[in-house]
């Protein structure tokens, strides 16, 4: 039921747990001996995360920057590193410091700048990327998460380092099959050129503290940084484009032991859950290299994690310390900010995730709940503004999380591209509570808004959908079924009291079901007592009908009852020639059947 | 300033009008010269007049037109190149242009205040229509997409971009011998070098291949280079015209600079590239003022013109290491300001001598760094290698010169992991320092006088193969690049050499954006020096052949 498209380091697909060359036959057994191992041992997990930021110029020339583009068509002087050319800071990009950094509870500084690091490689235009080095926009700060429920719940802080800005740089592209790829493959220089569209585009980069222990913290991490960026509004955080960027640092060292081990660096980490499958992967590798007295076989490097093996291999040994020879940018002038400009960008902060999860909390609703509309800022806006509009909080979780979530995993759309608004939800919401409209109703009307838009009113009174409360209309109606009905009335006055019931839901039938289940039903009194005065009258009950459709669910404990039951057989049935599209089921137990 | 040229002449009065704002100055009452350049006598010893106010003059009152102007300095160019070689690149589309200036005068429209002048461009300042190479064989051929933002502003004014003028490979040189393709000489004597890494630019003002031109400044190679070869250089205050499209030798260091054959020149010059350039998040915002606005005519002038003005002398500059006769040029040219009112004082810089060895580390590691982009990979010259290193190596190689080589050697070396501090922070410290020392100097007087080099031009080779002494020659001007702050060199006098003398040039330092000053005082001092030469023998003598 709560399931949606929108990714979430819990919600995506767990694959199985790493294993580590294991024969089949001790499959099982390798993985208990590991878990024992891993017990004894704890990890040391940090991450540094590069955020691409979705402004509308690139970080120091006016050129755009578009997903997916036609190579080298998005390149100016400036991002090509022309001779001559000079980086001019796009102001956006330190506002979106400015805003992840408070919003990640850094001490910003006043005074930054910005350095050179050199390096020389074919998709770096200009020898050096323009980056922060000793004085970061932001530092020390915390990210709160939320573990999900199903493992084991709590709330954990970890410590962010610093928040740079920094340039992306471009994409190397073979010319043989147009493939992007990280590395050159030599000796094919030739087959070999560079797309600078991405060359320049701003990136932040967040450098966690070294404070997570297992995998599935390291991919809440990543995932409540994605949720930040994406409330900021800074980034679309799309890690399979490359908008979000993890590397991930892992050492392990035996429980007690405050030295730090090896660490080894993760890379090509596209998903929450490859996150938490590399570490959880890379952790029972080393400890069973430590539990072999293999530990020096843990060395400094980097490690790519393969999707398709469900490993981590090396990519490449570490030699020494790279000197990268950083320098102030001499191009770019300090970049200086004062207290009303950051006072402004504070006070034009969101909810964040956390504040929200909060709030949700105190508002009732489970955790569950609570993790699953505060994880995309869109559906926690929607959530949040069908409050505003007076709905119930939990009756409003439940359609957001149930129907409305389901079709937006269906029709792949996400609550913005939806028809339907907030105000409508709770529309819909306040005329199933005032019982205008039955549930049954109300689901139809919500999926007619999703998908076409409109007004739950406009619906109601268009497809003649209202609920009679009056109690003469509703006498009239009794009075009718009972008239078309006399077989059914002669059972009754024959004893079958059960049929009572058969009557009342016949009176939902009646209005096609527009009001709630028989038993909710606010005039069921009414009806009761009207059938009962008829009753005395001596009535005849001339026949019976039923709904040809009934759904189950809806109506917990009735059974679904083939619709050549109903004697008036379908379109016949007279209820159903009053009301053609009527689609209902009727209580069997209390009816008899 | 130059829209101003356009109004009718008016008298001036006052030298430094306390309150008042600043008076224009005009062409004809004020610089009294209606004759166009071609017409002054090459032979003469009275103080140069503006070219660019007499061009106008002479356009505008359609004694000249701006084609016959070009064609004149077109072969005079073309005459004098031979033996000076200050041209990598002549414009095609000289003529062409100067007609469309024509066209406009005969259509009665307003043209600009460079309207028909003919400009020299350095060839590490981008030019969309011609070749731009920074001296280097690494960008041989190399044509930008764009013109710098000075280029852009001479061609808006309707300045005519004569050529693309020799320099030492990507500005780094005080000779213009490391340039990749040619060596200039000095119009002075030709055995000489013309100074550098301008000298391209200094020798064509100097031999009249063009009216002005543009240099770039890093650690005296626009005031050097004007010294040596006797016309007037101005560096401006660091941000004061855009650095866009100047190929980057020190980003913190470089400036465009301007040369003239008169103070004026220069000025006018400087006001047409001046301003704040949204491309270059280093230019200054500050207001450019007209800076020939406060020129006055020599005739106009007061006995004590200068009356009030304190000049400090800058010990250091006079001390050993100064070539005898330009020390007693310089005090020469004391005794002139003195005669024109100035109170001299001496001014002591101590740290003025460690400004020789911060300069080179910090020009060095910057260069280390922007020259990194010419790796073979996106234009320039590729040498064809096998794998990448071989690529970046082979390329760089074939593609820099040895200057050029070594100073991205000391440059990365002072750059790296454990040098850092020990050279690199440790010049910016000393650069904080020459910078304080300038300041309390500058709040004592209106400007600091020096020489602008310590010797003056010689001979090619000389100092090729020793490059400390050939360093050591940029000592009175580095300090200045460190500071940020404007200068002004123009000719004072004359030492042997040569077959007629050899110019000097003596250095005007004025507080940062306060070039008008220094122009105002400038252009004074040029006016009221008696008996300096400022044409050079060849083309007093017309160009031998």
């Amino acid at each position: 039921m709560k399931s949606t498209h929108t990714q979430t380091a819990t919600q995506e697909k767990q694959q199985p747990s790493p294993k580590i060359k294991s024969s089949p036959q001790s499959n099982q057994a390798k993985t208990r001996t590991l878990d024992r191992i891993s017990k004894e041992y704890e990890a040391i997990i940090g991450i540094e995360t590069h955020v691409q930021l979705s402004t509308l110029s690139k970080a120091f020339c006016p050129c755009p920057y578009i997903y997916g583009s036609q190579p080298n068509t998005s390149v100016c002087p400036i991002c090509m590193g022309l001779p001559g050319a000079l980086p001019v800071v796009n102001s956006k990009v330190v506002e979106f410091a400015v805003k992840l950094g408070l919003a990640l509870n850094c001490k910003l500084s006043f005074y930054s700048k910005f350095d050179r690091k050199q390096y020389f490689y074919p998709d770096l235009p200009k020898g050096y990327q323009i980056s922060q080095f000793d004085i970061p926009i932001a530092t020390g700060g915390y990210l709160d998460v939320d573990l999900p429920v199903e493992f084991g719940g709590g709330h954990r802080r970890f410590g962010i380092t610093r928040v740079h800005m920094e340039e992306d740089a471009g994409k190397l592209l073979h010319a043989d099959d147009g493939e992007y790829s990280q590395e050159i493959t030599f000796p094919i220089i030739y087959a070999l050129q560079v797309d600078l569209n991405r060359a320049g585009v701003p990136l932040l980069e967040i450098v966690s503290e070294p404070d997570m222990r297992t995998g599935i913290e390291a991919a809440e991490y990543a995932a409540e940084l994605q949720r930040l960026v994406r409330y900021l509004g800074v980034s679309n955080g799309n890690m399979q484009e490359g908008s979000l960027r993890c590397d991930v640092n892992v050492s392990i060292r035996p429980v007690g032991q405050s030295k730090f081990g090896t660490k080894v660096e993760i890379k090509n980490l596209n998903s929450f859950s490859s996150i938490n499958r590399a570490i959880d992967f890379e952790i029972a590798r080393q400890a069973l290299l430590y539990s072999q007295g293999k530990a020096d076989q843990i060395v400094q490097e980097t490690r790519l994690w393969e999707e398709g093996s469900q490993k981590t291999v090396t990519m490449r040994k570490k030699e020494g310390l790279a000197d990268y020879r950083y320098f102030p940018e001499p191009d770019l002038p300090e970049v200086i900010l004062n207290k009303e400009y950051v006072d402004s960008i504070q006070s034009s902060l969101p909810e964040l995730p956390e504040m929200k999860r909060r709030r949700y909390e105190e508002m009732g609703l489970s955790m569950q709940d609570v993790l699953f509309l505060a994880n995309d800022i869109n559906v926690a806006r929607f959530f949040d503004a069908t409050i505003e509009k007076g709905a119930d909080v939990k009756l409003a979780a439940n359609w957001i999380m149930g129907d409305i979530a389901a079709y937006m995993k269906n029709e792949k759309l996400t609550i913005n591209e939806i028809k339907l608004s907030a105000a409508e939800l709770a529309e819909l919401i306040a005329s199933i509570k005032g019982a205008t409209i039955s549930g049954k109703i109300g689901k139809e009307i919500l999926f007619e808004l999703m998908a076409k838009g409109g007004t739950v009113k406009g619906i109601i009174i268009e497809k003649d959908l209202v609920q009679i409360v009056d109690p003469s209309e509703i006498e009239k109606m009794v009075d009718k079924v009972l008239s078309e009905n006399p077989k059914q009335l002669e059972q009754y006055r024959g004893g079958k009291t059960k049929l009572q019931g058969f009557f009342a839901g016949n009176e939902n039938i009646e209005r096609q079901g527009k009001s709630r289940a028989a038993e909710q039903d606010p005039f069921r009194e009414i009806k009761c007592e009207k059938l009962n005065v008829l009753v005395r009258r001596n009535l005849v009950i001339m026949c019976h009908f039923i709904s040809h459709r009934t759904i189950k669910s809806d109506f917990p404990g009735s059974t679904h009852l083939s619709s050549d039951i109903c004697l008036l057989k379908g379109s016949r049935c007279c209820l159903c020639i009053i009301k053609s599209f009527a689609l209902y089921s009727v209580y069997m137990s209390e009816a008899g059947f | 300033m130059l829209s101003t040229l356009h109004h009718p002449p008016r008298r001036l009065s006052r030298f430094f009008p306390a309150n008042n704002k600043p008076r224009h100055f005009h062409t004809k009452p004020v610089l009294s010269s209606s004759q166009p350049v071609t017409d002054q006598s090459p032979s003469s010893t009275s103080p140069p007049e503006s070219q660019i106010l007499s061009i106008r003059h002479s356009l505008l009152s359609r004694e000249v037109t701006a084609t016959q102007l070009a064609e004149t300095y077109l072969s005079r160019l073309k005459l004098a190149e031979p033996q000076l070689k200050s041209f990598i690149h002549v414009s095609n589309n000289v003529l062409k242009e100067a007609q469309s200036i024509d066209d406009k005068i005969k259509r009665n429209e307003n043209v600009g205040p460079l309207a028909g002048v003919l400009v020299g461009v350095k060839d590490n300042i981008c030019t969309v229509d011609m070749p731009s190479t920074a001296g280097s064989r690494v960008l041989e051929n190399y044509r930008p997409p764009f013109d710098a933002t000075a280029v852009k502003k001479v061609k808006e004014f309707d300045g005519i971009v004569v050529g693309k003028t020799n320099l030492d490979e990507f500005g780094m040189g005080s000779t213009t011998e490391s340039s990749s393709f040619q060596v200039t000489a000095n119009p002075w004597d030709i055995s000489r070098v013309p100074g550098g890494s301008s000298g391209g630019s200094a020798a064509a003002v100097s031999a009249r291949q063009c009216v002005v031109s543009l240099g770039s400044d890093t650690g005296g190679s626009v005031r050097q280079p004007a010294s040596f070869c006797g016309v007037v250089g101005l560096k401006p205050t660091y941000g004061r015209v855009s650095r866009y499209g100047l190929i980057a030798y020190a980003s913190s260091l470089d400036v465009i600079g301007c040369f003239g054959s008169s103070v004026a020149d220069t000025g006018i010059l400087l006001s047409a590239i001046s301003g704040h350039d949204r491309l270059d998040a280093t230019s200054s915002k500050q207001e450019v003022p007209d800076f020939t606005s406060q020129l006055i005519s020599a005739a106009l002038l007061e006995s004590k013109p200068l009356k009030g003005l304190k000049v400090g002398v800058i010990r250091e500059t006079l001390e050993n290491g100064v070539d005898s006769g330009v020390k007693s040029t310089v005090l020469g040219a004391v005794s002139h300001l003195e005669e024109l009112g100035c109170t001299l004082s001496e001014v002591s810089l101590p740290s003025f001598s460690l400004g020789l060895p911060a300069y080179y580390i910090l020009a060095s590691s910057e260069s280390s760094s922007n020259l990194s982009r010419y790796d073979g990979v996106r234009y320039g010259n590729q040498a064809a290698a096998e794998d990448l290193n071989a690529l970046y190596g082979d390329s760089r190689a074939k593609g820099f010169g040895s200057e050029v080589k070594m100073r991205i050697l000391m440059g990365t070396y002072a750059l790296s992991a454990g040098y850092y501090d020990a050279y690199y922070k440790r010049a910016q410290q000393v650069r904080t320092l020459i910078q304080k020392s300038f300041k309390t100097a500058l709040d004592e007087n209106d400007i600091l006088i020096s020489p602008a080099a310590p010797s003056a031009a010689y001979k090619i080779g000389e100092k090729k193969n020793d490059p400390l002494a050939m360093y050591s020659g940029d000592i009175m001007t580095v300090n200045v690049n460190l500071a940020g702050l404007p200068a002004l060199v123009l000719p004072c006098g004359f030492v042997e050499g040569g077959p007629i003398g050899l110019p000097v040039g003596l250095q005007m330092i004025g507080a940062a954006f306060d070039e008008g000053k220094l122009l105002k005082v400038g252009h004074i001092f040029e006016q009221t020096l008696q008996g300096c030469r400022f044409v050079p023998p060849l083309i007093a003598d017309g160009i031998p052949q």
